[in-house]
């Protein structure tokens, strides 16, 4: 637990980090509680809170073991170390600077292509029949099927394994 | 007069009507309510026993049932959704999967134009607001089934939204009222469908084949205004009539065609509403209909013993009678949604806004759609009543029965009998006879011809009433 407290305070020093997951956030006006930030910096990606999660980065953008926790059971990734805690702290630094934008009134965009529509296929079947190819990037397959285990694994419980336990 | 009948046992679980006594109203220590009114023939929730013998209780409270739907159909087309493999029920494991379903690096979704129409056909007949703009989005969580790790579906702005569903059930002391009720829809979205898992318990494994993985689904998403199983049941069946009739799907539950998952929840009138629980993995409406039932009793008896509900995920089974919670399901998902990036807006037109000399191929007029829609159920059933004269619930069994409508017609055109006497037949004797014997329409040994003469004799009185009942 000391170790814990002790790496917390250790980020606080990263510079002045704006709060995260503002009332101005547009995503989460469009999908309720459950929204995006949309960052693109990490292959880790971050979620502003939802119903069950732990709270949002208090003022000075730390984020908490919890939320971290939390991550990496969403999103199977592995914050290993505090480094990469710092990175994605810089990174929700980094997008919050949109926030200086003024777009009241602005209907936000969905893709950068919004100008043209969406292209149409014609309704023919012109792929498929290639099982083989397909199964060949499996390395245990049964019969044409390819291997998953019984369900899924759950992750370790939160305290019984240190997330930074290999940093 | 006639009453419908229904078969017995059948697992696709056909509704003619519902019978509802009084209301969905469920009383302490009495389990009243859409059990006690069943239909004849069809077997009943394992509480019905239990509602003769007891009597309510004084000083009883009532509850209110809160039951709400999700539907998912799987659009009846010949490729998918996104990419161009096969759709077919039954083939060899993983021969329909390319490369994007598959969920290999490098591969991008490309829409199907006929699964964007079978949605604007679907909406149009469900009253629905076609929105003009909708996007796609894509709605993450982990399972061997969905190899890309999130599913493409349109959450925010799906492509059709507030519309409603007409439906008829039976009420009153002698089940002879008919009441429309209708059941609003929060809106319809193309979504693509999973793989499918096969659990080897055996050997501790799963196994996968993704041949219905990026299927197109309709995914239509139904207000909770439904109070108990029979109006839920009825609910689909009329959805599923529609959906055959605008060859938008297949709509067959028992090949997995549509899916129904069913949110319930109990609370007092006049307090806020209880916590809810789902129930999936439904693949009859009979077993819809019991589930609900099921699932209604245990909260209200949990509520009532002082427990509490739990916001978790149930699967019904069907051999026991009783809903059981799923594993696998680890509390509240959260699915992380986010536009999907690799697909523009799909813009739909109408006439008054077609852009001018656009590839028809890739335009989609809602006006045209909406001019070649087929006839709707009901509009057959209120076509029934007033060209022949039968009662509105002879017309609810003729279209529930498949390919009895059919039958029915091709008789009309060979005989000269009266339509009541033809209907007369058709429901009591010749459904009767099927039902005995248990075969589809398809199976009648009986041909409509044949009918048609017999019918044609008994009406010049060659043959007596009872002889021709012999002969049939």
């Amino acid at each position: 637990m000391l170790a814990r407290t002790v790496r917390v305070r250790l980020r606080a020093p990263l510079g002045r980090l704006r709060e995260f997951a503002s009332k101005a956030d547009p995503w989460a006006k469009a999908w309720g509680s459950s929204a995006d930030g949309g960052q693109g910096q990490e292959a880790e990606r971050a979620s502003p809170r939802t119903r069950s999660t732990p709270a949002a980065p208090q003022e000075g953008g730390r984020v908490s073991a919890e939320l971290i926790e939390h991550l990496q059971r969403l999103a199977l990734v592995d914050f290993g170390s505090r480094e990469a805690v710092a990175r994605l702290e810089k990174a929700i630094a980094f997008a919050d600077r949109l926030h200086a934008v003024d777009t009241d009134g602005v209907e936000p965009m969905a893709s950068v292509l919004e100008d043209r529509c969406v292209y149409l296929r014609a309704d023919n079947v012109g792929e498929g029949s290639c099982a083989e190819e397909v199964l060949q990037n499996s390395r245990h397959i049964v019969e044409e099927y390819f291997v998953a285990p019984p369900g899924n694994i759950p992750l370790p419980k939160l305290g019984k394994q240190d997330p930074f336990s290999h940093s | 007069m006639a009453a419908p009948i229904l078969r017995r046992g059948f697992p696709g679980g056909r509704w003619a009507l519902v019978w509802i006594h009084g209301g969905c109203r469920h009383r302490n220590g009495a389990p009243t309510g859409p059990t006690h009114g069943s239909t004849r023939g069809r077997s009943s929730v394992a509480q019905q026993s239990l509602q003769t013998a007891q009597k309510p209780r004084k000083g009883e409270h009532k509850w209110e049932t809160v039951v709400g739907l999700e539907v998912h159909a799987q659009i009846s087309s010949n490729s998918k959704l996104f990419s161009g493999s096969k759709v077919c029920f039954a083939a060899p494991p993983n021969s329909l999967v390319s490369f994007f379903d598959a969920s290999l690096p490098g591969t991008l979704p490309v829409l199907n134009r006929r699964c964007v129409e079978a949605a604007v056909m679907t909406g149009l007949a469900l009253n629905c607001r076609i929105n003009k703009k909708s996007l796609f989005d894509r709605k993450h969580y982990f399972y061997a089934d969905l190899p890309a790790g999130y599913q493409i579906t349109q959450q925010r702005l799906p492509i059709a939204a507030q519309g409603s569903l007409k439906y008829s059930i039976c009420t009153g002391q002698r089940r002879s009222q008919m009441v429309t009720k209708t059941v609003r829809i929060k809106q319809i979205q193309l979504e693509q469908d999973s793989g499918k898992s096969l659990h080897d318990d055996l050997r501790c494994q799963t196994l996968v084949d993704l041949n219905r993985a990026g299927v197109g689904l309709l995914e239509v998403v139904l207000e909770p205004d439904l109070c108990c199983g029979e109006e839920a049941a009825t609910v689909v069946r009329e959805l599923q009539l529609i959906l055959q009739a605008l060859g938008a799907s297949q709509a067959n539950m028992a090949e997995g065609q549509l899916r129904v998952d069913a949110n319930i929840s109990v609370h007092h009138p006049g307090e806020p509403l209880g916590v809810r629980t789902e129930v999936k993995n439904l693949n009859s409406i009979r077993f819809l209909a019991k589930a609900i039932d099921y699932e209604i009793q245990r909260q209200i008896s949990e509520l009532e013993n002082g427990g509490e509900i739990l916001n978790e995920t149930r699967s019904f089974d069907h051999k026991l009678g009783c809903t059981v919670p799923m594993r696998d399901k680890e509390g509240e998902q959260d699915y992380r949604f986010m536009p999907e990036p690799n697909l523009p807006p799909l813009v739909l037109y109408d006439t008054s806004c077609l852009p001018a000399g656009a590839d028809p191929q890739q335009v989609i007029n809602i006006d045209r759609i909406r001019d070649s829609l087929p006839e709707l159920p009901s509009v057959t059933r209120d076509r029934l009543v007033g060209e022949y004269g039968m009662l509105p619930e002879h017309s609810f069994v003729l279209l529930n029965e498949v390919g009895l409508l059919e039958f029915f017609q091709n008789v009309m055109k060979e005989t000269r009998a009266e339509p009541k006497k033809v209907t007369n037949w058709v429901l009591n004797t010749f459904l009767g006879y099927l039902k005995q014997q248990n075969l589809a329409v398809s199976e009648s040994p009986v041909t409509p011809s044949a009918l048609a003469e017999l019918l044609n004799l008994l009406d010049r009185k060659v043959i007596s009433s009872s002889a021709a009942k012999q002969r049939a």
